[in-house]
């Protein structure tokens, strides 16, 4: 029986009495490869920040490898990409390699450490301080940083974002590798409906509540989806990865 | 007076001891608060301190037990600017401000209340490293090895935290116990700067140091250890001069931060490349 690395129950969250998550109920198996989608403001970002203890679900609950959330210790175990970060000042003193050090548990080698670097494409800023870097490079280092503690399961919000085409298809190719090869379990958040279909073997579309949670097949074939995004929309979002593929 | 006279004096020797252990302990501090946009909280917990000693002075204690008799109401109202950012969706910013105003109007009026501005409080005001004592010498070295400790053990945590808040919290790292330490720590270094500087300049000890050493933007780990060096030398620096052109040590210790960082920063734009 597959452990549920990630479960919720009923979880709710109001933000200054606007309701931005309504009994979310979800888990994540051991080797999943979660997409989560909706559009802004769909509270995509807050279940994560739920989920990590960040912020306090005012209903429900959240178990994480098993442990309600409150008695959970083991936080090495995951790998978080935020969004953005909450307010880089640019004249942060800290070098890439300070950065990415930081993600690094007792799991950690100075060989991983390197094959990170070099996997992210960063090597050769390792020295370089972070608010030289560009946005794409900063996001490459965090990254970095979420992986070297060689995580069970990374949880990923909007990682390719500010990345160019190439380096954001080298991207999702990284995660379907380290979701097959390795085992890692994954949960990433993106508006790319089209593109993750290609990658995660579960999505849950959002939008306050959960909308639908199925396989990618599945989401296109569902009377659900028609009837909410219409079935000239719904085609497009299905079929956007056979155009980006031929 | 030559160099070696002015250091065989007892208590030249006791103000710069504590004087380098007080610039350590503000300037490792001051890296994580101006990281942190909380430069300021030096300058909120010193008029928080002018109202604590007004209070110590009015009660009637001996000047040898002002600075310990300060430390609690510091320390809590360090505490309060914590609570207030956290809890009342109040920016550090304003949440200073209104600890800063409230130490500030009750130092006023306890002066008053004790018949105006006595010598002793106008001391504090303006600081005199040259009159530290020894439970001030015993109370620096003791939470300077609790800050240099501090940073040690939880020097990721730290980081962390000082990098991003939120990222942070999502690594286990519990936020909520590290900024109450810190909070503490930085009060009591406040109080303590106050013995160097003066409440009017508290806030200079652990600000400029750190800028001076962000201006070299070298690693997080060297801008601590640069903001350490650039403070002690401002310290010595200002005691010598001080004593040698009979100028007050406060402000000449503040001054010689202040040319460090006027340094550093006309050698980086003459070799910008130069890191």
């Amino acid at each position: 029986m597959p452990v549920n690395l990630i479960s919720t129950e009923d979880l709710s969250f109001c933000y200054n009495g606007t309701e931005v998550l309504r009994n979310i109920s979800f888990a994540v198996k051991k080797g999943d490869y979660l997409g989560i989608v909706g559009p802004n403001g769909s509270g995509k970002s807050t279940l994560i920040k739920n989920i990590l203890g960040i912020l306090q679900p005012q209903k429900g609950s959240v178990y994480v490898f098993g442990e309600p959330l409150a008695s959970f210790r083991q936080w090495a175990k995951i790998g978080y990409l935020p969004q953005r970060l909450s307010a880089l000042n640019t004249y942060f003193p800290c070098t890439v390699k300070e950065i990415v050090n930081l993600g690094s548990g007792a799991k950690a080698s100075m060989q991983n450490f390197d094959n990170i670097l070099r996997l992210m494409g960063i090597e050769h800023l390792s020295s370089r301080l972070i608010g030289e870097l560009s946005y794409g490079e900063q996001q490459r280092t965090m990254l970095a940083r979420a992986l070297t503690g060689n995580p069970d399961l990374l949880i990923l919000d909007e990682p390719t974002a500010a990345l160019d085409p190439e380096t954001r298809e080298n991207f999702y190719s990284l995660t379907h590798e380290l979701n097959h090869n390795q085992g890692t379990t994954i949960i990433l958040i993106t508006h790319d409906t089209g593109v993750i279909g290609k990658y995660a073997r579960q999505m849950i579309y959002l939008d306050k509540k959960i909308i639908f949670s199925g396989t990618f097949e599945d989401f296109c074939t569902s009377p659900e989806m028609t009837g909410f995004f219409g079935s000239g929309t719904q085609h497009i979002i299905c079929h956007q990865h056979d155009r980006s593929n031929a | 007076m030559n160099l070696i006279e002015i250091f065989s004096f007892v208590f030249v020797q006791r103000a710069l001891l504590a004087g380098v252990l007080i610039a350590a302990v503000a300037s490792i501090l001051g890296v994580f608060l101006v990281l942190r946009r909380l430069s300021l909280i030096g300058d909120g917990l010193a008029h928080v301190t002018f109202g604590s000693v007004a209070f110590v002075l009015l009660v009637g204690f001996s000047p040898l037990y002002v600075t310990l008799a300060a430390l609690p109401l510091v320390i809590l109202s360090s505490l309060a600017i914590l609570k207030l950012t956290r809890t009342r969706k109040i920016h550090g910013d304003a949440a200073i401000g209104i600890v800063s105003s409230i130490g500030i109007a009750a130092g006023i009026l306890l002066a008053s209340l004790s018949g105006g501005y006595s010598v002793d409080l106008l001391s504090y005001l303006f600081g005199n490293i040259l009159t530290v004592n020894q439970n001030e010498l015993i109370l620096s070295f003791i939470v300077f090895l609790l800050v240099v400790s501090f940073v040690l053990i939880f020097y990721r945590d730290l980081f962390a935290l000082t990098f991003d808040e939120e990222l942070a919290r999502s690594m286990g790292i519990k936020t909520k116990q590290i900024n109450t330490v810190l909070f503490i720590l930085t009060a009591v270094a406040a109080v303590l700067a106050m013995k160097v500087a003066g409440i009017m300049l508290v806030s200079a000890m652990l600000i400029i140091p750190p800028l001076t050493a962000m201006q070299l933007s070298v690693s997080f780990r060297l801008t601590i250890i640069f903001s350490v060096v650039f403070s002690i030398l401002s310290v010595i620096c200002g005691i010598i001069f001080s004593f040698l052109l009979n100028l007050p040590a406060g402000g000449t210790i503040v001054l010689f931060n202040v040319i460090f960082l006027l340094l550093i920063i006309a050698t980086r734009r003459i070799l910008p490349a130069s890191r």
